[in-house]
């Protein structure tokens, strides 16, 4: 067929151009020459200069552990948001609830970010806390970014389980919370398990919401990509691209393997 | 999101809630207030007070102290806003750009998602990740392949010299040109996603249809494909015009100096000028703009 097959071809020419870029940044984190995108032989210096790079490890190690800590965080929001939206039938204020858990969703990077940096200087003056932005502001930021996108996995998984399980359970003689625990639970952990590595991922990749929260002592990875990228390129980056691509390409697949729809 | 149907539904109280036996866990309104009392005082201060606290400033006059504003009920920062074109030039700007972008990643997104949502099942998996997979691997560093490729020592300029087909090196860096390819590649599965959803729901005997009665592919698409993903499209549409409005470090990194977008421009107020009231009242501004395909994307969203 005519039509299918300039389909096909539309869409693998959108496929190039979505991974060029990427599979070439890739390629070329393994040529030896100084200038990015030249090609001067097979070499793995550039990932050893990384590996060197006081500043950039350590900005990474920061955005792992601000990651880690914003989904474990977000996780546990998003999850009770999530389940109250799904489970609560109608409640007074779910309209509110609801519009306040998905407004990160909606609201551009920089109002989010300008916003939330108000309320630190605005909580700072108030009551001397958080003493400064850094770490911990940046990790509250993302939590709630995260949150948001959490409740919309977990919510959607809920929503296409069947509640008479619990119910079922509890005619059995379960109480309350060993239903929770040993039907519910089970039924959203995959909901969790995605919306923790999603909510890791926003965390690691934000920059603008982190610039504007964070203080001189919080450098994450982005904050240091966006201000080496302002002067250019460099085969460090190429590095850090491989890495990247890699390890999300692992990750990606561990979740695929949670996501699994289950038989039975 | 929640649809307009819930929003009614919700000023109900929740004590009708028909009684069924023993309730599930957090089913009792005690459970229920423990499961429901963090979260909301959480996002009443990450989400609402801030929210509060930007639209005040907004209001607050300049003021060369720290924090440099003053709380009052001034419109002195909307009226620089409203008096410099600077300004409102920006907000246009944006909308522009971020229009023309998402209009080009639908350009992009229709066969894609076509091409995905027909795959084999198997195919399908793997055509999905291939599109997601992108979008994981770090915004940051996507910018910084496409700056690889496209500045005075590129990639595509030396291709181009080698080639013989340029005696210097063309500018293809900042300019509007590599900003709009940066956003594009950034936002493109955004596009896709709904598009793809719309596919895959698509009844594919209504095209054999309209075929069987003689319509060309064309018109089949044009009469038949395009109307039924219509609202799709819209989704998709919105689903990068909202975020691209608003975006910062594309133009930044790859647009032209002069192209001051909104994003850039309110980022200056911040932290180059820190007039912080123009600032809010420039995101209040954009807020605002941004209301109506806000909630045009809700609504769409809420579909059935």
């Amino acid at each position: 067929m005519r039509q299918g097959r300039l389909v096909r071809a539309a869409m693998l020419a959108g496929f190039a151009f979505l991974w060029l870029p990427i599979l070439l940044l890739v390629a070329y984190a393994f040529s030896a020459d100084r200038i990015p995108f030249q090609w001067g032989g097979f070499s793995l210096r550039w990932f050893h200069a990384l590996a060197a790079d006081e500043r950039l490890v350590e900005a990474a190690l920061l955005s792992l552990r601000i990651a880690a800590g914003a989904a474990s965080l977000a996780v546990l929001l998003g999850g009770a948001a999530g389940w109250a939206l799904a489970r609560f039938g109608p409640f007074r204020g779910r309209a509110v609830f609801g519009a306040l858990i998905g407004a990160p969703l909606v609201l551009p990077e920089v109002v989010t970010g300008l916003s939330l940096l108000l309320l630190f200087v605005a909580l700072d003056i108030l009551t001397g806390w958080p003493a400064g932005r850094g770490a911990t502001t940046v990790l509250l930021a993302h939590a709630t970014l995260g949150a948001a996108f959490v409740a919309v996995v977990v919510q959607a998984r809920l929503a296409e389980t069947d509640r008479s399980l619990e119910e079922a359970a509890m005619d059995l003689g379960a109480t309350p919370f060993l239903a929770f625990r040993t039907v519910t639970l089970p039924l959203v952990a995959p909901a969790l398990a995605a919306g923790w590595l999603l909510a890791f991922t926003l965390s690691l990749d934000d920059v603008v919401i982190a610039s504007f929260v964070s203080g001189p002592a919080g450098t994450t990875l982005p904050m240091a990509l966006f201000s080496m990228l302002r002067l250019g390129l460099t085969p460090e980056v190429n590095a850090l691209g491989a890495v990247v691509v890699i390890g999300v390409g692992a990750m990606l697949a561990v979740a695929a393997i949670l996501l699994r729809p289950r038989r039975g | 999101m929640t649809g307009p149907a819930r929003e009614r539904e919700g000023h109900r109280p929740s004590r009708t809630h028909p009684a069924k036996g023993r309730k599930a866990f957090g089913n009792r309104d005690g459970g229920r207030l423990l499961v429901l009392a963090p979260a909301l005082g959480w996002l009443v201060l990450f989400v609402a007070a801030p929210a509060a606290i930007l639209v005040a400033i907004a209001f607050a006059d300049s003021d060369p102290g720290v924090p440099p504003f003053r709380l009052a009920l001034s419109v002195a920062g909307f009226a620089v806003l409203a008096e410099d074109t600077y300004y409102l030039d920006a907000l246009l700007t944006a909308l522009r750009v971020a229009a023309t972008t998402a209009a080009l990643c639908l350009l992009l997104a229709y066969p894609m998602a076509m091409g995905i949502a027909r795959a084999a099942p198997g195919r399908r998996v793997v055509l999905l990740a291939l599109l997601m997979l992108p979008f994981w691997t770090g915004f940051l560093l996507r910018v910084g392949a496409w700056i690889g490729l496209l500045r005075d020592e590129g990639w595509i300029n030396s291709l181009l010299q080698s080639a013989g087909l340029a005696d210097a090196p063309i500018p293809l860096l900042y300019t509007e040109g590599a900003m709009l390819v940066g956003m594009v590649h950034a936002y493109l599965p955004f596009a896709v996603l709904p598009l793809f959803a719309a596919f895959l729901r698509l009844d594919p005997s209504l095209g054999e249809a309209a075929a069987d009665l003689g319509a060309r592919p064309a018109t089949v698409f044009l009469t038949v494909t395009l109307p039924v993903t219509a609202p799709a499209a819209a989704a998709g549409f919105l689903l990068v015009f909202i975020p691209a409005a608003g975006e910062f470090v594309i133009p930044e990194l790859m647009g032209p100096p002069e192209a001051q977008m909104v994003g850039r421009v309110l980022w200056q107020e911040f932290f180059q000028n820190r007039d912080w009231p123009v600032a809010a009242a420039l995101a209040v501004a954009l807020l605002a703009l941004l209301l109506v395909p806000i909630r045009l994307f809700q609504r769409l969203e809420a579909r059935p």
